[in-house]
């Protein structure tokens, strides 16, 4: 591991400033994968601030009946919070999906939006990657792709987002706060993950010193009713193949509204809004929810090895929407 | 007092392990010792440029950077382990400027800490003159290997046989490339007296380590001492000696310290082995009836261009069943790899996939339950051999199994049985495994305070060793176990077989029996004699196997049911329930035995379902060479096991009666669950493993 200055951050302001005066400083909080990046050499900062003694993990009501959850909330607790439990059924279920206890126990909220892509050519520093050495090429689009993406990809990279957190909060049209070198900003969560385009290195519209400070989940009665399907090869400690998190609204057979977002199969969260389009005002049955999902993964562009995640998206999509329908609309 | 054998004494190393006493091999503290980091090849194939040492060698702590280039010839005398290919030299480490495979270790960084030798290991320059490797199994030029199992066999005429038979499947399988994983990295510590080495290194072949190192330094075998008396798991990858063992000893020579050298896991899938992907072919012939008229198995593997890596890929077919004409044929594909190795059941895991799901095949075709067509085809003897089995309990197993599992639900017509949105289906296969036994040694040591000490070169990966000869021992010498201590891996102590292919009881078994019985006598004969009690009785025995190998065929045997649930739309398979059925002779400790038998059994889950080593063709790199994406089962994928092992008396096959249960266990799982999904679903997926997308 290459050898790094650390520092303990005690406010806000201080761990901005600490990473304003270090061009090659990184925020550490749970550590869960940039630790891994470090030995790997595939991120190579000289200092790492450390962020975790800062006040960023409380889970607050906000005065709409939404939540604020801290940034350094960890991923477990926010899963056993009553109120998510409650109120976003989706978001603990993407929770308790996600990684494996140990590191539940570990990783952040903050982080977990930030974490970066599991492609084994970005995780290997003897590969070629657009997203770690700009312009090198990328390896994964003629390589083994079974598990990268089929939606919002470029030529210059097909990595899937891993997150199965950042997938329901994108259903739920959560908000980032952050606190930078420009004061307080917040961004709606589907602008706070870039598409890779021709500049894959760049995955936020943050700047460096920029810390997210919380995540505002605005209220949503529809998401009381809602789930978040994971489709993997294991039961437990995997990333999804595909994953739908969705809530739906049905009265008198017809869907007044519908939330349906996916991960596994996309550059960053996807909200799959040609889909809910088609849902809203359509009756609440089987072809109804194929024909949006179809919809949904037209513009899908399969590599060799990972075809079959442009049909498996649209399986668990209507699995996820029947699944709903069959348990009742929202209370 | 009671007898010990054959009841569930718990590990008696338990207390040590679960408390963290237990001294795995990085875990040996020495004073003065200094850090190694291998640096692996960046490219497939090809010749190294430069190596560029400067900025590493700037950074604090670094001791030195090894590579071809500032290391003497080593004298790499013969040497060939019982493990080691017959044909073919193993690959010599830092001794020229070829690259043979991705990740052979090119150079090795040692400093004062390991994360100084990691941060140097990413400042050295080295520039490749690269070639394209070659990956061609199936298809690419093979050869007959040598000095093995044989390439060849027939009896009757297969090929005329297949030609008139009445019914007839032919199938073709694909396994892929799978890595051992164990929990436990491969590590070596290495410390230099003068012409004097010390190792503390993982291994399941303590003295062959020794005499490894003597053979590769040009030292006298006397001189190299092994220490290894843990060992965290290593279901064959820790049977041959691998080129970090010998660089840990070379960085501490270099260094003139003592040296720790412990594998990243990436490492641990570039030159430590690992199952060879294979090719197979089944023809089978049958009458109406079920019974088979001819079996032709052809299997293709991959092995490295510098040795010829031989496993009993077709052994099995050609006593399994009664069969007419049988032909069998193994070849090997060399390719720009490091050398394959034994992995859990070698050979038999693979080669029972494909017979035993062409008998399903065949099964489903003729319209005959799979079970009863397996009691059809019993063999009286062992037919390739002409004699009769020591033992053979199959069918006694396939009647329990069928019994345990409910086979009467099953429903001959694949997608019959269906719960919700998931598809239910059940599949069955038979396990066997070869038993294995070998000249072993072991010496005894009665001490005047009633305490006995068993001594002996065997290892413990997790089996339960250390519980199973304190059972023994405490029998013969009528001893509790508290009062019994049995010393394992080291290879100053008596000369063993290597820990693998299941025969450590029958063989190291019957050494510790042999070496009490004369310990006893010796102490008889002492009290008759009236000589001075007070001092130390030693006995040491070898024991070796008699002529009973060629009177009988010795095998385990076992049958495997599975039920699977499929989702019908997303494809998931998910395991509801197995029984795996067995027949291995004596069982000294059910509570380690049905330990073992689970461990197999999941292990088997995870060859069928997830196991896979993802090889970029384009340069050779392994782009899951980690546990997050090679995938084993979780607790969440594993639904409680029902392991049952039968009554089998077997006077034959050792003095203690036992057969090896390690491999037998993981046979058949691959093929129970591929028949179970079929079952559930019609489709036949015939290559490994089963994921989600083959069944969309």
């Amino acid at each position: 591991m290459r050898p790094v200055s650390y520092a303990r951050a005690t406010s806000v302001a201080e761990a901005i400033a600490a990473l304003r005066a270090h061009p090659d400083a990184a925020f550490l909080a749970g550590g869960t994968t940039e630790i891994d990046l470090l030995r790997l050499d595939v991120v190579r900062p000289n200092a790492l601030v450390d962020i975790n003694a800062l006040p960023l993990s409380r889970i607050e009501d906000l005065a709409d009946g939404g939540l604020r959850i801290g940034a350094l909330a960890r991923m477990s607790d926010v899963a056993e919070a009553p109120a998510v439990v409650e109120r976003f059924p989706m978001l603990m279920q993407a929770l308790l999906l996600g990684a494996s206890a140990q590191l539940r126990n570990m990783a952040t909220i903050g982080g977990n939006l930030l974490q970066r892509v599991r492609c084994s050519y970005f995780r290997d520093v003897a590969s070629p990657c657009n997203k770690r050495e700009p312009g090198t090429g990328c390896s994964a689009l003629d390589g083994i792709n079974r598990g990268h993406a089929v939606l919002g990809t470029s030529d210059h990279c097909i990595a899937t987002h891993p997150s199965d957190l950042a997938v329901a909060l994108i259903a739920l049209d959560a908000v980032v706060r952050t606190e930078g070198p420009r004061g307080a900003r917040a961004f709606p969560i589907d602008e706070f993950f870039l598409l890779p385009r021709d500049t894959p290195h760049l995955e936020h519209p943050t700047e460096h010193g920029e810390l997210v400070v919380a995540v505002d989940v605005p209220a949503a009665p529809i998401a009381r009713r809602s789930l978040y399907a994971k489709v993997r090869d294991r039961e437990s400690y995997e990333f999804a193949l595909a994953s739908v998190a969705a809530a739906m609204d049905v009265q008198g057979g017809v869907i007044r509204a519908a939330r349906v977002a996916l991960g596994g199969v996309a550059t960053k969260p996807w909200r799959a809004r040609r889909a809910e389009q088609i849902l809203v005002g359509a009756p609440a049955q089987r072809d109804t929810y194929a024909r949006a999902a179809r919809e949904e993964l037209a513009s899908a562009r399969p590599r060799q090895l990972n075809a079959f995640k442009v049909e498996l998206a649209q399986r668990a999509i209507v699995r996820a929407l029947e699944t709903l329908a069959e348990t009742g609309g929202p209370q | 007092m009671s007898r010990l054998i054959g009841e569930p004494l718990p590990r008696v190393d338990a207390p040590l392990k679960v408390t963290g006493r237990a001294t795995y091999a990085a875990e040996h503290r020495l004073p003065d010792l200094a850090h190694a980091v291998i640096i692996s090849a960046a490219v497939g194939k090809g010749r190294i440029l430069e190596i560029d040492s400067r900025r590493a060698l700037g950074e604090p702590g670094v001791l030195a950077v090894i590579s071809h280039l500032n290391t003497a010839r080593l004298p790499y005398r013969p040497h060939k382990g019982w493990i080691d290919p017959t044909v073919g030299e193993r690959l010599h480490v830092l001794q020229d400027d070829f690259v043979r495979h991705w990740g052979q270790p090119v150079a090795v960084v040692v400093a004062e800490t390991l994360e100084q030798a990691e941060h140097a290991s990413h400042l050295v320059g080295i520039r490749y003159e690269a070639e394209a490797p070659s990956f061609t199994v199936p298809d690419g030029e093979s050869i007959e290997p040598q000095g093995g199992y044989p390439a060849n066999y027939s009896r009757g005429d297969a090929d005329q046989a297949l030609a008139t038979a009445e019914h007839r499947v032919d199938c073709t399988y694909l396994i892929p490339r799978e890595n051992h994983n164990p929990i436990e990295p491969h590590a070596t510590i290495a410390q230099w007296d003068g012409q004097r080495l010390t190792v503390w290194d993982k291994t399941q072949f303590p003295t062959n380590v020794a005499e490894e190192l003597a053979a590769v330094f040009g030292l006298e075998r006397a001189n190299v001492h092994l220490i290894c008396p843990f060992v965290g798991g290593a279901f064959g990858t820790s049977l041959r000696t691998w080129p970090h063992t010998t660089l840990a000893a070379l960085a501490a020579r270099h260094v003139g310290r003592p040296v720790k050298l412990v594998l990243t896991r990436k490492q641990m899938y570039f030159g430590t082995g690992y199952r060879p992907e294979t090719w197979q072919r089944v023809r089978l012939g049958a009458h109406s009836t079920g019974e088979l008229t001819a079996l032709k198995h052809e299997g293709i593997a991959e092995t490295s261009r510098y040795e010829h890596y031989i496993e009993g890929l077709l052994n099995a077919p050609r006593f399994m069943y009664s069969c007419p004409h049988v032909t069998t044929s193994y070849r090997l594909v060399p390719q720009d790899v490091h050398t394959p190795t034994y992995m859990r059941a070698p050979g038999a895991a693979s080669g029972m996939f494909a017979l035993e799901c062409a008998m399903d095949e065949l099964a489903h075709e003729l319209r005959i339950d799979p079970v009863e067509l397996r009691l059809r085809n019993e063999p009286k003897i062992d037919e390739s051999r002409n004699v009769p089995f020591s033992s053979r309990s199959l069918v006694q197993c396939l009647r329990t199994g069928a019994e345990r599992i409910r086979w009467h639900r099953r429903r001959a017509e694949p997608g019959a049985l269906r719960e919700g949105h998931w598809l239910v289906g059940l599949g069955v296969a038979s396990a066997t495994y070869h038993t294995l036994r070998n000249t072993a040694s072991a010496r005894v040591r009665l001490r005047p305070d009633g305490t006995a000490v068993i001594e002996t070169a065997a290892a413990d990966m997790g089996p339960g060793t250390y519980t199973s000869l304190t059972q023994i021992a405490c029998d013969e010498l009528g001893l509790p176990p508290e009062k019994v201590q049995v010393v394992i891996g080291d290879s100053n102590l008596p000369r063993v077989p290597p820990h693998g292919g299941s025969q450590t009881l029958s063989s190291v078994g019957s050494a510790v029996l042999a070496a009490c019985l004369a310990a006893r006598s010796a102490r008889q004969e002492r009290a008759h004699s009236g000589a001075i009690a007070g001092s130390e009785i030693v006995a040491t025995e070898t024991s070796q196997p008699g002529d009973a190998t060629k009177r009988y065929s010795m095998h385990a045997f076992g049958a495997v049911f599975a039920e699977v649930m499929v989702d019908v739309d997303l494809g998931i398979v998910r395991l509801a329930h197995m029984v795996g059925v067995y027949a291995a002779g004596r069982i000294v400790n059910p509570r380690l035995a049905h330990s073992q038998a689970i461990g197999g059994m999941v292990g088997g889950v995870g060859m069928a379902l997830l196991e896979e080593t993802h090889i970029d063709r384009r340069d050779g790199r392994i782009t899951n060479a980690n546990l997050a994406e090679y995938l084993v089962p979780t607790n969440a994928d594993i639904p409680v096991f029902d392991a049952v092992f039968l009554d089998e008396h077997d006077p034959h096959v050792n003095p203690l009666g036992v057969k090896g249960i390690g491999e037998l266990s993981y046979v058949g799982v691959a093929a129970a669950i591929a028949n179970a999904v079929f079952n559930a679903t019609g489709k036949r997926i015939r290559d490994l493993p089963i994921t989600l997308e083959k069944l969309l």
